[in-house]
Order: structure tokens, then sequence, then C-alpha cells
């Protein structure tokens, strides 16, 4: 089974409307949305959820004031300002971790002379393996202001790995996160193919530089596709030449209409509900995609 | 004040409706700083073409083993929560990129063979445009500690300027740390249902961090009315609708702000700041 990853360095270039298409064109495909920070393909592909899971992606720490005699070897070890008096900064008393801060270190639990901290597993969302109209998907949400999210996006990809394995499935879409951070590292690292979804503007083409790096780095091969291809042409065309040095192939364009817009609003991917321009490049950029691996 | 924008989907128009917000302030002779902290792909620069006086390299501290004192007990791999640190045989091994830099290997080594040096995640540039006090981090690419990073620009903010900071998409860690001492909070979004999806988890992350906030629909009357049906339901002030205009987004293609492009824009900003309380 190979494994394409759909990401954009910018957000908002049409990530999933393109990865949704993808799920509709392509035969015999596994899905995984690992935009976990803030995950849509389920508003395309409408999943019927079959099987739900706790992400358990670290520890927490946690002081109970009964046995917490204030010595502040805590507030002395903790490295990100997560502990904090319960009576104001100069009162004697216990203290207590700010859950938003901690980072899950442990250092406290492990120096307090008072065993006073307990370090638990922390639930930082949930995953989900469900059914869609083009096939198995494997999805998440993480909890509010939760983090670990590159942990997640490998749980998720290994298990719609071991699905689409399972079910004799020829590839795995992936519907990765904007940026170059741990959740698009953890979703292109091993994959097959990555393809990056641009758009013709300065911040596209900057931000394409970076995320095309890293891929180069990651020993990723990448591709590029243009969405929203005639808003400038001119950076359209330097970004196909960008693409050339880099020896990233280009491969496709899509024109800039609101059909986009619009097949998301009826919850379908453009290729089910469209004929237009934009529908026909995405058509092409398909068959192109899938000719390359 | 300090105004972080803010918007769950990516690609909703932060950098567009930050860097206006700052050049209309400018403009009106207010002091006014930009700070961007999306430190993965920095885009505020593009807009307001500074002239970076100054560099800093931001580093955090990273374990340094030093073989001949170290025994192999793996009291640092017990304690690393990250898998960063490990004695299996002989010395322990460093695994930096996984580094939280909590300091935990150092304190709990036996022998004192663990020492902390610097590493470099990124920069922290300092400068002005046009009028504007201009400030952003950029990670070093294949990097991943962005909330290190923006903890480090954020300390190089002055205080008692009006400031307009650039948060990164997303609802995780790096926006988190971007948003959490902010004065208030913009949710950017557009009016399509993976804007609106996306907003509701950005408004639950706000309320969450205890943050008074307000919404901008950018891309007005793109989509449908969603986003404004659930700002009406849940009482959220909408501080400025920007229309769907094709020529907003070829200025912008090209770095240019729809303020400065297209004047009739100019007032929908400077009608937001004072919306805001900044002008």
């Amino acid at each position: 089974m190979k494994e394409l990853v759909v990401i954009s360095g910018k957000g908002g270039t049409g990530k999933t409307s393109v990865t949704a298409a993808f799920a509709a064109l392509a035969q015999n495909a596994v899905l995984a949305d690992c935009d976990v920070d803030a995950a849509d393909l389920h508003l395309v592909l409408e999943p019927r959820i079959m099987e739900t899971q706790d992400f358990v992606g670290g520890k927490r720490a946690r002081i109970n004031a009964a046995a917490c005699d204030g010595c502040g070897t805590c507030l002395e070890v903790c490295r990100f300002d997560a502990v904090t008096r319960t009576q104001g900064a100069d009162a004697e008393g216990p203290f207590r971790i700010d859950a938003i801060a901690c980072e899950g270190c442990g250092v406290c639990a492990a120096f307090c002379p008072r065993r006073a901290i307990a370090f638990e597993d922390c639930v930082n969302g949930r995953w989900f393996v469900s059914k869609t109209r083009f096939g198995p998907m494997v999805h998440a949400e993480l909890g509010i202001a939760e983090e670990n999210s590159g942990k997640l996006v490998s749980l998720i990809r290994r298990e719609a790995r071991r699905i689409g394995e399972s079910q004799g499935k020829d590839l795995l879409i992936v519907d990765g996160s904007p940026g170059i951070g741990c959740p698009v590292i953890a979703s292109i690292t091993g994959a097959d193919a990555v393809l990056i979804v641009t758009e013709p503007t300065l911040s596209g083409r900057h931000d394409l530089g970076r995320v095309a790096q890293l891929a180069a780095n990651l020993r990723a091969p990448a591709m590029v596709c243009i969405n929203k291809a005639d808003l400038n042409p001119e950076i359209a065309r330097d970004i196909e030449r960008d693409a050339q040095k880099r020896g990233i192939a280009v491969a496709g364009r899509i024109r800039y209409t609101d059909a986009f817009t619009k097949a998301q609003m009826k919850k379908r991917s453009i290729v089910e509900c469209d004929d237009g321009p934009a529908a026909e490049d995405t058509r092409n950029l398909w068959s192109k995609v899938n000719d390359g691996f | 004040m300090k105004i972080a924008i803010a918007s769950g989907k990516g690609g909703t128009g932060k950098t567009t409706f930050a860097t206006n917000l700052a050049y209309v302030l400018a403009e009106a002779g207010r002091r006014v700083q930009y700070v961007d902290c999306d430190v993965e792909e920095p885009n505020g620069h593009i807009f307001l073409r500074p002239e970076i006086l100054r560099t800093t390299p931001a580093t955090v501290a990273t374990p340094e083993v030093d073989a001949a004192k170290c025994t192999g007990c793996n009291a640092c791999g017990r304690i690393c929560q990250y898998s960063a640190i490990v004695a299996l045989k002989g010395a322990a091994l460093t695994f930096e990129q996984l580094c939280h830099s909590c300091g935990g290997c150092v304190r709990v080594c036996p022998v004192g063979a663990i020492t902390e040096k610097p590493k470099v995640i990124g920069h922290v540039e300092e400068g002005i445009a046009r009028g504007v006090t201009f400030l952003q981090g950029r990670l070093e690419i294949g990097d991943v500690r962005s909330p290190a990073l923006i903890k480090q620009v954020k300390a190089r903010i002055e205080a008692g300027v009006a400031t307009i900071v650039d948060a990164p998409p997303g609802t995780t860690c790096p926006v988190v740390e971007t948003v959490r001492d902010a004065d208030f909070v913009v949710l950017v979004t557009e009016p399509t249902p993976f804007g609106l999806h996306d907003l509701k988890l950005a408004v639950a992350m706000v309320r969450h961090l205890g943050k008074t906030f307000s919404v901008v629909i950018n891309r007005s009357g793109a989509g449908d009315d969603g986003v404004k049906r659930f700002c009406r339901d849940e009482g959220i002030t909408i501080t400025m609708e920007l229309a769907d205009d094709r020529r907003i987004a070829e200025a912008y293609s090209s770095g240019r702000m729809a303020a400065e492009a297209l004047p009739e824009y100019r007032r929908c900003f400077e009608e937001a700041a004072r919306a805001l309380g900044i002008l």
C-alpha cells in the first residue's frame, strides 16, 4: 500500500478540498485526517463512526493540596511557569499546577520531597475508525487547548495503515496540517509521496519554500499543485520555476472559481457535484498524481 | 493593550487583518507594534516590508553527556518523558529534537555527567516598517519547538504600546502559547462550513483560557450565514466583515494590504481599530 500526504505550508490553500476530491476519485483507498488541530475532512466525507478510542498523549502533574507542605521545590524545578501558590504570590500555603502551562515533564513529581504530586496519564483527545462513502477513514478530535498533536498524527497514520493493509487497500490518502511543525513532520515522515497545495501569492510562495525544504530534509518525495492559479499568473510561474529548481514536479493547476466553496456547502467533494473548470483541473491533477507513483 | 489575532482554520485572513490594523494605526500617528508569532510560516513581513535592525538567535537548553563520567545508570532515561535521552549500553545518548528542555536529566543524574548547552531553534527579528515596530520569530526548518520560540518572541514585546499579535493557525500548543497572555483575542473566520467548524474550536479554546474575544468575518458573502447565526446565538460580537472581493485577493497575492491598495477598505480597518479601542 502506498501513502500520499496532502500538505500546504500556508493554511487555507485547499488541502482538505483536494483530499476530499482524491477520496472520491481514488478506487480502493483508505483515508486519514491528520490535521488534528482543526480537522475538517469529516464535514465532506460524513463518516459513520464505528469505533471510538481515547488518545493518551502524555502525563500531567497534579498537586494533592492535603499532602503539600508548601516547601516550594516544585516551583523551583519547573521550567514552564506552571506552578503557582494557591493563595497569591506571597502567601504561605499549598501550590497548584496550571494544567495549560504544564508540559508533562514530571520533574516536579520526581523531586517533591513529600511525594505530594500525582503524575498521571492524560487523555488529550479521541480518535475514530469510521466508514465513509469512499472507504474507511481514521480521524481524531484533540481536546480543547491540548497538546501532543504529533503523537496523535503518528497514531492515526499507523491505524489507517493497519486497516488499509488488512482490507487490501492499495492507497492511503492523508490530509495533513498547515505549517512546518510537529504535526507536519509526523505526517510526512516515511510517506511515499507528498502533494503540496499552494496558491499564487507571495505568502503561498514563501511558505511553499519552507515546507518543500522540510520535505526534502525528511526525504519525502514532493509534488506541487497551484490552486487559484489564475489569481496571479506571474507568481504562479515563479512558483513553477521554484519547484523546477528544487526538482519538484508540478502536478497541476486549478483555476480560481467559487466551485470549491459551493461543493463544501453541499457537503460534497468538487468532483461529485460540479463539472466546471476547477473540477476538470482537479480530475487532471488526480490522474497526474496517481501516475506519479 | 495586547490583541492576539487567531483563527482555528488556516488561511482565513489573520495576517490580512493584523497587518492592515497595524498599518492604519501607524498611518493615524499611533505607536503600534506588530508581532508575528506564526513562527512556522511567518508572513507579516511580506506586507509590512520591515527593515530588520536586529536578529537574535533563539536557543533552548539541551543536554550534553560527559561520557567519561556517565555510569550508564539510565536515571536520565527514566525521568525523561520525551524519549530524548536514554542509556542502553554504556553512556547515555541524546535525541535533541525530542527534548523539551525540562532539565530533569541534569537534576537527576547522580554523578553530574549531564550539562546543558544552548541549541538554536530559530531567530527573533526586530525592525521597523513604516512607523510600525516589527517583531517576528522564524523557526528553523525541521525544528518542532515553536512554543519555546514564541515565548522568546513575546519576551521582546514592549509594554504599554498597542500590540497586534499574529497567531499561528490551529488550537493547540503554539496557539495557546501565543494567546494565553493577550488582553483580547480576535478570531478571524470565513463564512463556510470549514470556517464555522474551526471557529467553534477556536471559541472553545479562548473560553477555556478565559479570554474576551470577538470575531472578524473575512470573504463575507462568499458562503452561507452559518457563522453569523452562530455568533448571534452565542452573543459574540462581530468586529468587522471584509467583503469577498477578488481585488483584495489580488492585492494580497502581490503583497499589498487592502487598506493601502484599495482606499475604500481603509475605513473598515479604522472602524475595526476603533471598535477594539485602540484608535
